[in-house]
């Protein structure tokens, strides 16, 4: 996975909430076995409206997308994640964020940064001005220069900044889940006695 | 010890430290998949319990003549790469054209493999739908599929706990999907976020699994991690006998009832919900918060996001909802697709026919329930009625195979989402109950089912 530390550049603003997952990448996308290739068709449907603001040349190669509260929310497809980070976006900052959307990103070295209302608009305002999203400070700098600190889950925080592999993390606690096998299994139910 | 929630115990029994989870069942099917199992091959690794996995073809697969090739090459190479995954790892599989073929939330619990203080997950939202049995079920995205694979355990953080209660019963024509698209509508597509939620009360415990089922599968459609309404005699009834109960039942029966939420419990948020002042309910925006009774008006947006969402719908504030004209009804999808649903659906519709122009559509979730509907002749109700009566899959509840509506057609939806494009381009759905669906095919528009029956 690549790593994240600092992001600086321009911000795409998307003022709208509960932007779900169908939006972000359409079913007809999800067919497809690779894993890769899946920027062209972001926002495929709403990009087709010559007034959506994502398709403004300015935001053409901003790392930085916010948007309104709800974020993601929706259908666990990590394309989503995938078409985001392969149109070249690396932070999304909004109020809230929908649980598996931001679980994906972070297995994708997509970051995603809740800030209050107000700090959100601030950047909606001024964009495409840029900001800079720091993982190692926690910090968000505005493009006023004003510093915003924001929280992230540890380990996801550890995990993007060591671009680590979360399989391999677990296999080294191999001997845990073992454990686990040996003395708490349930009793089934086992999927080849069915 | 302390007095516990039953999502607490279950996560105690499950929880390897603080942060990792071990999984008893891992569901996958062909959409979500392809890319992990190519990333276990990339890295050498292998699925390291089989046992606990299983596999259907759902999503992708086309509803009509099973005997016809798959039109849709893409699809079809999904499919494949499906058949092709489960055999070099060892997974059951049921695919198109099996008897146990259907839609994946359906098979689990139909096959009793879906039980009492289980941890439940699979790459697609609906999974919440499991936690009508007292089981720990929530979805998850591609990469974490890889790692159930690999280490059949996930990285997990313990979420806050959130009850929902349900006080006195519905009236008649009031059912399960009224009472969760009543409760989302109060607490709007966003109120559950980052909480796992108990769902209780009489209007519950009154519910068969069926209609349990239902109300834990829209959890995530307001946000919930998970959904769950703790194991009762009507949850023991329904698995009893089913071959994935493979112990002595009453000893099952023993362990199932320990996942309850102890009296005293607290939990981080509490709502109640009015069940007994509910009308039928249905959504009239592209969110699912976005509901009202069927009794009501197209709300005055409140701001440019509903502005939006009527303007996509093509409907005008102040106006009754009872009345618009539908073009196609949707019966079917995770939840609704189930033999309850269709009898339900059933009632209404037996005798009458399907008003002109409308085309309606039923999807049983599973080749199981679609058996069991025909056995009693359901299909032929439907069938007389003029609506079509199809093979088991997701079909119209996302479009992903060749049943799509048209740019502006209005759509009377059993299914979940209201999204934008859920159900085709530009296409217009209403989410509502069996029952209102099909009031809704035989009166050609949004009706109160109530002034059927």
């Amino acid at each position: 996975m690549e790593h994240f530390d600092v992001v600086t550049g321009p911000v795409a603003a998307l003022d709208r909430n509960n932007v779900d997952t169908d939006q972000i990448i359409p079913k007809q996308f999800l067919k497809r076995i690779e894993r890769t290739g899946y920027g062209q068709f972001l926002f495929w449907d709403w990009a087709k409206d010559d007034d959506f603001p994502l398709n403004r040349p300015e935001y053409a190669r901003a790392p930085i997308l916010v948007a309104g509260a709800n974020f993601g929310c929706g259908s666990s497809r990590e394309h989503a994640a995938w078409a985001l980070g392969g149109r070249g976006f690396r932070a999304i900052i909004a109020p809230s964020f929908a649980d598996i959307f931001r679980s994906n990103c972070g297995k994708n070295g997509l970051l995603t940064v809740e800030l209050p209302e107000a700090d959100v608009r601030e950047l909606m305002e001024a964009a495409p001005a840029a900001a800079t999203v720091d993982l190692e400070r926690r910090i968000v700098t505005l493009p006023s220069g004003r510093e915003v600190e924001f929280e992230v889950d540890e380990d996801v925080r550890y995990r993007l900044l060591g671009g680590h592999d979360d399989i391999g993390l677990t296999l080294q606690r191999a001997d845990a889940i073992d454990e686990h096998e040996r003395d708490r299994e349930r009793p089934g139910p086992s999927t080849l006695a069915l | 010890m302390a007095a516990r929630t039953a999502y607490e115990k279950i996560w105690d029994d499950h929880a390897l430290g603080n942060d990792l989870l071990y999984v008893d069942l891992h569901l996958v099917h062909e959409v979500t998949s392809p890319q992990a199992f190519e990333g276990l091959r990339l890295a050498g690794r292998t699925v390291r319990r089989p046992d606990r996995t299983i596999a259907t073809a759902d999503h992708n697969v086309p509803t009509w003549d099973l005997s016809r090739p798959i039109e849709d090459e893409i699809a079809r190479q999904q499919l494949d790469a499906l058949a092709r995954n489960v055999e070099e790892f060892g997974i059951p599989y049921y695919g198109l054209g099996h008897r146990r073929q259907g839609i994946v939330h359906v098979i689990g619990p139909e096959l009793g493999i879906t039980q009492p203080g289980m941890t439940i997950v699979c790459g697609d939202s609906h999974t919440s739908t499991h936690g009508a049995f007292g089981a720990l079920a929530f979805g998850i995205g591609t990469s974490e599929v890889e790692h159930v694979l690999a280490t059949q355990t996930l990285p997990q953080k313990r979420a806050h706990t959130l009850r929902v209660t349900f006080t006195g019963l519905p009236g008649a024509g009031v059912g399960a999907k009224d009472l969760i698209l009543g409760l989302i509508a109060q607490e709007t597509s966003a109120g559950a976020t980052n909480h796992v939620v108990e769902y209780d009360g009489e209007a519950v415990r009154a519910l068969s699994m069926e209609g349990r089922m239902t109300i834990s599968n829209m959890s995530i459609e307001w946000g919930a991690r998970a959904g769950l309404i703790t194991p009762d005699e009507t949850t023991y009834r329904f698995l009893e006998g089913r071959p994935g109960v493979q112990e002595p039942f009453e000893q099952a029966v023993e362990r199932w009832s320990h996942y309850v939420s102890d009296a005293g419990a607290a939990f981080d948020r509490e709502i109640e919900v009015d069940a007994a002042a509910l009308a039928p309910q249905l959504t009239w925006g592209t969110n699912p918060g976005q509901t009202a009774p069927i009794t009501g008006v197209v709300p005055t947006p409140a701001d440019d996001d509903e502005q939006r969402a009527l303007d996509y719908m093509g409907l005008t504030a102040g106006e009754p909802l009872a009345g618009t004209p539908v073009d196609r009804v949707f019966i079917g999808s995770c939840t609704n697709g189930r033999l309850g649903d269709l009898r339900a659906a059933a009632e209404i519709v037996r005798g009458k026919r399907v008003a002109p122009g409308v085309q309606a559509l039923v999807v049983p979730g599973s080749m199981r329930v679609k058996a069991e509907a025909e056995a009693e002749g359901l299909d032929r109700v439907f069938a007389e009625a003029g609506f079509e009566w199809r093979n088991a899959g997701c079909s119209m509840c996302l479009g992903m195979n060749p049943d799509v509506a048209g740019p502006k057609e209005r759509v009377a939806s059993t299914s979940n989402r209201n999204f934008e494009g859920r159900q085709g381009r530009l296409a217009r759905t209403h989410l509502m109950s069996p029952e209102m669906a099909a009031a809704a095919a035989v009166t050609g528009c949004l009706v109160d089912v109530r002034e059927l029956v």
